[in-house]
């Protein structure tokens, strides 16, 4: 901008009729949690999610508005009709069997998962301007997804929002697990947040201590939810999750404490004044089973338990409003209802074309208890053709995660869960009943070393070919140019020579 | 001595047998190698008009505006009146510094008026005469009619010579004159140059392909002309926690925005969206004022607070309309007051400021008595016509619909309830399709100067057929202004931008670019030179022994 000038003239051009209605109730709304589990291998797991719900239906205004809901994401809704967009970015890998269940997991790298409406005649074109969108919006390269990294899965990642009809061909999945993920992205990520990272629970997110840590996954789901109890019409839901994993045995010299600021280096200064509920959870079940006891300072005014992900857990529960939290008790009435996988397997394969499309194999295996399943394939290692080679060529090729949906049947049943009223954590997967919870879980991208060629070759070749092509030609040119001639014997040779030399020393005559 | 004639002879035919063969080698490789080579190693390059191309920089623009004169009874002489019909045409070059000649031609159909003409300009006012004329007539775009009234008409104030209508048509008071023609030619002609074209909006439009001068930038300030246009109104809340906003931009942009925009749709589509933006602070730090204990910008200071506004206003990521933003700023407590000051250090009225060809800021100060009542934050109700009003009015600025020269001695209406008069969007239109004309001739000829200096670059036949299309829009375009159709004119300018810009920035135009010659020759060495050296010493050895031989006879002699 290089000028700006003060506007002196102002053109009178208006009186219309004045009718100011007061505004109506805000149709937006924003929650905010953070919930900080110790982990059993002794890290810190925080994991951030802010839900910015709206209540608007995107697809039908020509003119939209917007207040909490980001204004970028929004325009995206409605132009390319989504019904549901899931997008992560994960820079290391959640590791189980050390950390136990994550609340959501997300493969390492970037992992895009779409769902079109129905109206949406090309989806690939969609798809395909969607991801190059987004690559601007959140700084990344999700422009390098192409029809050969995506896929359509049948049976996995069914819509986790308010959905009529499943029809698979509007789903598109794609990883990117090459993806490096770092402060470009999570600015972006943090300026679609209402309060940006001025007050509220966004203050903690300085990205230098975020990106020094064990796990980093950032996401960002967007999905069509009931506005009321009766379901009559939609809001969407836009959730931003955050899930970092601080090594706080390392930072804390051996000791296990850990402190927000120790963690983040920020402490939390002020609520978000639009946030309509911001609250810290903290995780102190070990403090009841184990006999170490478990200081929170201060103390907690509430807790809450519950069962999470199959056991019971007991969280301290700090509100950062100072105000009573506004009561939302609106009964949520769940429509989607999760399909019983069918008992016998299933097995859903689809083999690969050659820079076309990757392979896709979904198999629905209901495992015994206590049992190891091993699933191996088998590939052969292919040269590619040398402009397909990526400039580090040696550092292998990344083959997508796996993934791992399953329904776990619970230890503990948990009563039926009050969608709106329960803490978000406890509400990302619609669940059918409380015998069992969904978990989805990835295994760690595969490195595969491919042969590579030398990669001046090409050169070589050429310089090669030309060689004896050149000599061929060389010797033929010679043959059928020279001429011959016939020569005369020449008399004598080196021995008359010599004899003649001895002779002439002698005093002879020559021969 | 027979035998070692024998053997000379033998010899002979075989050194005549070896430079055949060598001469064969280098007609073959001449005739068929080099073709061949050159044949499998061109690059593809569909032929273009590069001499139309070239032709279109001397084009001659000649807009012609269609101007009717209806004559009342009584507003010229009768032997005047016994003349009538017939047409006068008026032309002159408008003196730009630009390569294009561009020639005004306002083409004067003279009449007499008809009987209802002359009802509705018998009567009381002119506005009323105006609403009966509306009624009858449909007009082109870029036309306009001039009623002729008689001298002595009560349609007019009495020193008012002539009245500019919101529509198309515009009265002129006669004259009882022996040269009446010209004297009211001559009044017909200010006033169609103050509702058409003039140097200045020419001047505006062109601005970016004209020579610096120093009023450029004042010239650049409306945005280029694009076929969409995206606008953003923005609230600017830095203070949540004091300041609980609210706006009805709805209702605003029902009332207000829409309309405007409804009208100006004839130049380009239009998008609207608001957001709301919360802890979005200006980049500079306003200055205390302990007088009036009110803080200020000063006006060197403005162009330093957009940009860290910019970055969180966040670009429009669905579309690549030109984007232009209008931020309503809330000031937060501690910093209100905040008044914009001028060149002098006098607050400006309006508390707003434009950026050319990005948009408007205006600061909204919350009424000091809200924060006595209550406790924070504060409710603030926008007042949304206070509002609307200036970002219209820059609105306006941005799209170049200035206010116009109007002759001395003229009436100027007020405007229609759209905020916008139908002549202005003529005029607009006039503007754009030159501007178009202009962007879609550069565009072509540096595209064609490029393709002519790199001979690498592959042209497709889809590109080459883009051009073949820009060019003959861009004729079609100029054809059209010539005889006065203003909006199919301005229809096949756009046509004329999108397929030159789409040409232009076709991505397999770069495909080949990057093949430098050392590297071909890299890969060509190898081959040709072992081939090329036995060949050109044997043709170099033939050559020398056949001068020997053609030598020795002329020593004999």
């Amino acid at each position: 901008m290089a000028a700006a000038v003060p506007l002196g003239l102002l053109v009178l051009l208006l009186l219309g009729p004045v009718d100011w209605g007061h505004a109506e109730p805000p149709r937006d709304s924003l929650r905010e949690e953070l919930v900080i589990t110790p982990l059993p291998s002794g890290d810190v797991a925080a994991t951030f999610q802010f839900r910015t719900r709206w209540d608007s239906e995107l697809q039908r205004e020509g003119v939209s508005h917007y207040r909490l809901f980001p204004k970028a994401l929004g325009q995206l809704i409605s132009k390319y009709s989504l019904r549901e967009l899931h997008l992560s970015f994960t820079q290391g890998f959640w590791r189980t069997r050390y950390w136990g269940p994550p609340f959501l997991q997300a493969p390492s790298g970037a992992e895009l998962w779409v769902w079109f409406q129905d109206t949406v005649t090309d989806v690939d074109k969609s798809w395909k301007e969607l991801s190059n969108v987004l690559s601007g919006i959140f700084c990344a390269s999700l422009n390098f997804i192409d029809s050969t990294n995506t896929v359509t899965p049948t049976a996995s990642f069914k819509p986790l929002g308010l959905a009529n009809d499943t029809d698979h061909y509007f789903l598109r999945y794609a990883v990117l697990p090459r993806e490096v993920v770092c402060t470009e992205n999570l600015t972006p990520w943090k300026k679609l947040l209402p309060c940006s990272s001025k007050a509220g629970l966004s203050v903690l997110l300085k990205a230098d201590r975020l990106f020094h840590t064990s796990y980093h996954s950032q996401a960002v789901h967007i999905r069509p939810v009931c506005r009321n109890a009766r379901c009559t019409s939609i809001s969407w839901e836009l959730r931003q999750t955050l899930s970092v994993v601080f090594d706080a045995f390392i930072t804390g010299q051996g000791k296990k404490d850990w402190s927000l600021f120790r963690m983040f280096s920020r402490t939390l200064t002020e609520p978000c004044p639009l946030a309509s509920e911001s609250r810290v959870y903290v995780d102190i079940t070990s403090c009841n089973q184990d006999n170490e006891t478990l200081e929170v300072n201060p103390p907690p005014t509430t807790t809450y338990q519950d069962i999470i992900l199959g056991t019971q857990k007991t969280y301290a529960v700090y509100d950062l409003l100072d105000t009573a939290l506004i009561n939302n008790s609106r009964n949520f009435n769940l429509q989607l209802k999760w399909k019983r996988p069918p008992e016998n397997g299933y097995i859903h394969y689809e083999p690969a074309q050659d820079r076309r499309q990757p392979h896709l194999l979904e198999m629905l295996i209901q495992l015994p208890a206590n049992s190891v399943t091993k699933v191996s394939i088998q590939f052969e290692r292919a040269l590619l053709k040398w402009t397909e080679y990526t400039p580090d060529p040696n550092h292998g090729f990344y083959v997508s995660p796996s993934v791992l949906s399953a329904l776990v049947p619970s230890v503990v049943a948990a009563k039926p869960v009050d969608w709106e009223g329960s803490p978000l954590f406890n509400t990302l997967f619609p669940v059918s009943d409380g015998s069992s919870y969904f978990l989805r879980l990835y295994t760690e991208p595969l490195l595969v070393n491919l042969p590579t060629p030398d990669f001046s070759m090409p050169y070589n070749v050429i310089c090669l070919t030309c060689t004896v092509v050149a000599v061929c030609y060389g010797s033929f040119y010679n043959l059928l140019t020279r001429t011959f001639h016939i020569e005369e014997p020449r008399t004598g040779g080196l021995a008359k020579r010599l004899a003649n030399l001895i002779r002439r020393a002698r005093g002879v005559p020559p021969l | 001595m027979a035998a070692s004639a024998a053997a000379a002879a033998a010899t002979d035919l075989e050194v005549v047998r070896g430079k055949r063969a060598a001469l064969f080698f280098a007609a073959v490789a001449i005739v068929l190698g080099l073709p061949l080579w050159w044949k499998t190693t061109e690059t593809y390059r569909a032929p273009l008009p590069y001499s139309q191309i070239s032709g279109l920089n001397a084009l001659q623009l000649r807009l012609m505006v269609p101007v009717t004169v209806v004559f009342a009874r009584e507003s010229v002489p009768l032997d005047d009146q016994e003349k009538l019909p017939f047409t006068v045409v008026h032309e002159r070059e408008i003196p730009l510094k630009y390569k294009m000649k561009i020639k005004c031609r306002f083409q004067k159909a003279y009449r007499r008026a008809l009987d209802h003409e002359e009802e509705a300009l018998s009567l009381g006012s002119v506005q009323e005469a105006e609403a009966m004329l509306a009624e009858q007539n449909e007009q082109a775009e870029g036309s306009m009619i001039v009623y002729v009234i008689s001298e002595h008409s009560s349609l007019l104030p009495q020193d008012m010579m002539s009245y500019i209508g919101p529509g198309r048509t515009a009265v002129v008071r006669g004259i009882m004159h022996r040269e009446a023609f010209n004297i009211i030619g001559h009044r017909i002609i200010q006033v169609a140059q103050a509702m058409s074209l003039t140097e200045d909006v020419l001047a505006a439009a062109l601005a970016d392909h004209l020579p610096e001068d120093k009023w450029s930038s004042d010239k650049r300030r409306p945005l280029k002309s694009s076929l969409g246009y995206e606008i953003t109104f923005s609230l600017l809340n830095p203070d949540p926690k004091s300041h609980d906003v609210h706006w009805d931009i709805e209702g605003a942009v029902r009332r207000y925005v829409q309309p405007f925009l409804n009208v100006l749709s004839a130049a380009g589509n239009f998008s609207v969206d608001s957001q709301i933006l919360y802890y979005a602070m200006l980049g500079v730090n306003p200055r205390f004022d302990p007088v009036s204990s009110s803080y200020y910008l000063a006006m060197n200071n403005l162009p330093h607070v957009i940009n860290p506004v910019e970055s969180r206003l966040g670009s429009s990521a669905t579309s690549l309309y030109p984007v232009l933003n209008f931020l309503l700023y809330v000031p937060e407590l501690a910093h209100s007051p905040l008044y914009i000051q001028d060149k002098d250090g006098a607050p400006v009225a309006t508390n707003a400021f434009h950026s050319p060809r990005w948009g408007g800021i205006m600061v909204y100060n919350v009424d000091p008595k809200a924060y006595n009542s209550s406790e924070l934050p504060v409710r603030v109700e926008v007042d949304m016509v206070r509002v609307m009003e200036v970002f219209l009015s820059q609105l306006r600025l941005l799209f170049g619909i200035s206010q116009p020269q109007v002759p001395p001695k003229c009436l100027l209406s007020g405007p229609k309830s759209e905020g916008l008069m139908t002549w202005e969007l003529d005029r607009l239109l006039w503007a754009r399709s030159v501007e178009n004309l202009a962007t879609a001739t550069t565009t072509l000829t540096s595209l064609a100067q490029l393709l002519g200096k790199i001979s690498n670059i592959v042209i497709k036949d889809d590109v080459a057929s883009e051009v073949y299309k820009a060019v003959s829009a861009v004729q079609k375009a100029a054809e059209e202004l010539a005889s006065g159709h203003l909006s199919s004119a301005f229809v096949a300018s756009q046509e004329a931008v999108t397929s030159s810009e789409r040409a232009f920035f076709d991505p397999s135009l770069l495909h080949l670019l990057y093949f430098p010659d050392d590297q071909k020759f890299a890969i060509y060495i190898p081959l040709f030179l072992p081939m090329a050296v036995p060949i050109l010493l044997s043709l170099v050895k033939i050559f020398l022994e056949a001068r020997k031989s053609w030598k020795k006879p002329e020593k004999i002699d």
